[in-house]
């Protein structure tokens, strides 16, 4: 079953395409990564599909259903979920009340329903040890993490993460991965835009190559990795 | 002089300063909202209690019951049709419009009930008090300073124990995002305005029981309560109670030296705070 499906969307800011006609489908339970150069349009991508920003033309199909017009929020609580590239959590919030404020608003539940899923996300992104610390106080991983958890409290069926693993250290990078794996093993389906490729490579199955707004590669990703048209755009090496 | 007779009507006059300042300190803390118009609406409130204690013949405390659901309608009203307009990035407008609006509620109830003094008739209450040896405590201070605490606390459970209080502490910390995850700030902050006019009614009884009051003291009850809330660091309900009570003890201080110092101790106390910790005694955390 194919879970988000885009077809022709494109977006312009003035003279600008940001997005250029990108088609593509994400089955169920697959992790997709896409990656680019500065840039290439990837975050407006992620905009697109939360509704945060309007395509100009094209369609945008969340599991079977055409949601091009449909409001960042109506969308959240048919499953997508999104982590942003600069964490923001409520800084004078506990880190367990972030997690109850986005699970109780992101699905329409009550706080006493969503309190025991709040903790177990809380144990499966390792938050649980700060979880009545207020969230400003956590280090940029442990920030990171809340994103990534906050993501999952609003239940998503999609999840999109956006440069989470960016400027984290080798050994919090690799416990980050960790986590996102356990997460895309249950299920979830992943979208992840990242700049650290041999994170990314960790988790997805796919891969997508955005440049000036257009897909220019898309598949296995080491046979992307490996096109001479992917190395020379992305990587910048003459092949 | 007796000192501790001195503070500790200092600390109850506090409670009454508390009170003023309550409501603010929770539309500031939630929506960076200066209510210029506060202590007008204040008075506002002191008015509808009159009325309906003359108009029902009801205790003052029962009117005020009665006009508390009154003015949560008027302050949601109020946020959803006025001032939500004007929040923004600048904080000029909301200046502008509660400045308005202060001049507009003073005129119009100078219209409607003279420039008269008036005062809401409490009974035997208004001279009550009790004994405690060295002291003799007011009755009716020691309500208004149990009744700011039961407010305080009442409004810190609400932040900190129900999923209103979190939905209206997230918006506090980022509107934007609270409003990604599903929050709607506009009714949001239109429901903490309305349960800022509760805390308003509540200080606007004592205020009526206690002095005279006419349709253009308002202001002059503004400048106190922005003391306490900037005392207390913005957005503390309990640093707002502990600013009341810095402004009150230095002010009843200030009087037991020189009658004339009463109001200069309170603004010179509020100096000296800030000198020490610009950013009150009980900032917040993170901002």
């Amino acid at each position: 079953m194919t879970i988000l499906s885009l077809k022709d969307v494109s977006k312009s800011y003035g003279a600008l395409r940001v997005t250029d006609g990108v088609s593509f489908d994400v089955p169920q339970g697959q992790a997709l990564g896409i990656i680019g150069p500065n840039g290439a349009g990837k975050s407006t991508l992620f905009n697109l599909i939360t509704g945060n920003v309007p395509a100009d033309a094209g369609t945008i199909t969340l599991m079977g259903r055409d949601v091009t017009r449909l409001t960042p929020m109506q969308r959240c609580l048919m499953g997508v979920g999104r982590s942003f590239q600069i964490p923001q959590p409520f800084g004078n919030l506990t880190v367990f009340e972030n997690l109850l404020v986005a699970a109780t608003h992101g699905t329409g539940a009550s706080e006493r329903e969503v309190s025991r899923r709040c903790a177990v996300i809380l144990e499966r992104t390792e938050l649980i040890d700060r979880a009545n610390q207020p969230a400003g106080s956590l280090s940029l991983l442990g920030r990171k993490r809340l994103e990534l958890a906050r993501a999952m409290a609003t239940d998503p069926k999609l999840l999109l993460l956006d440069e989470i693993a960016g400027g984290l250290t080798e050994g919090e990078c690799q416990a980050l991965v960790a986590t996102i794996r356990a997460i895309h093993a249950e299920g979830v389906t992943i979208i992840w835009i990242e700049h650290v490729l041999h994170a990314l490579n960790a988790v997805v199955e796919r891969l997508l190559v955005l440049d000036f707004g257009q897909v220019i590669g898309m598949g296995d990703p080491a046979t992307v990795m490996a096109s001479k048209e992917v190395r020379e755009i992305y990587l910048g090496i003459e092949v | 002089m007796n000192w501790i007779d001195t503070i500790l009507q200092g600390v109850l006059l506090g409670g009454l300063y508390a009170l003023f300042a309550a409501g603010l300190s929770l539309v500031f803390g939630i929506m960076r909202l200066v209510n210029l118009a506060h202590g007008d609406l204040i008075i506002l409130a002191a008015y509808l209690i009159l009325v309906i204690v003359s108009a029902l013949g009801l205790n003052p405390f029962l009117a005020a019951l009665v006009a508390m659901p009154v003015m949560f309608a008027l302050g949601w009203l109020l946020q959803r049709v006025v001032l939500n307009r004007v929040l923004g990035n600048d904080i000029l407008p909301p200046l502008l419009v509660t400045f308005g609006l202060s001049i507009v509620i003073q005129n119009a109830l100078l219209q409607g009930f003279s420039a008269d003094s008036q005062r809401i008739g409490a009974g035997a209450l208004e001279t009550a008090s009790v004994d405690f040896g060295p002291v003799t405590l007011g009755v009716m201070p020691m309500l208004t300073f149990a009744s700011a605490i039961l407010v305080i606390v009442g409004l810190n459970q609400l932040f900190y124990r129900t999923a209103m209080g979190r939905a209206f502490r997230a918006t506090s910390d980022d509107p934007v995002t609270a409003s990604l995850m599903g929050i709607k700030p506009a009714s949001v902050f239109a429901q903490a305005t309305g349960i800022a006019m509760i805390v308003v009614t509540i200080a606007a009884l004592y205020l009526g029981m206690r002095a005279n009051f006419d349709p253009t003291i308002g202001p002059a009850r503004l400048i106190y309560a922005f003391e306490a809330v900037i005392i207390g660091g913005l957005g503390s309900l309990w640093g707002t109670l502990a600013g009341g009570v810095i402004i009150g003890v230095a002010q009843t201080l200030g009087a037991a030296v020189n009658p004339e110092w009463q109001i200069l101790a309170g603004h010179v106390a509020f100096l000296l705070v800030l000198l020490v910790r610009p950013r009150g005694l009980f900032p917040r955390a993170y901002d």
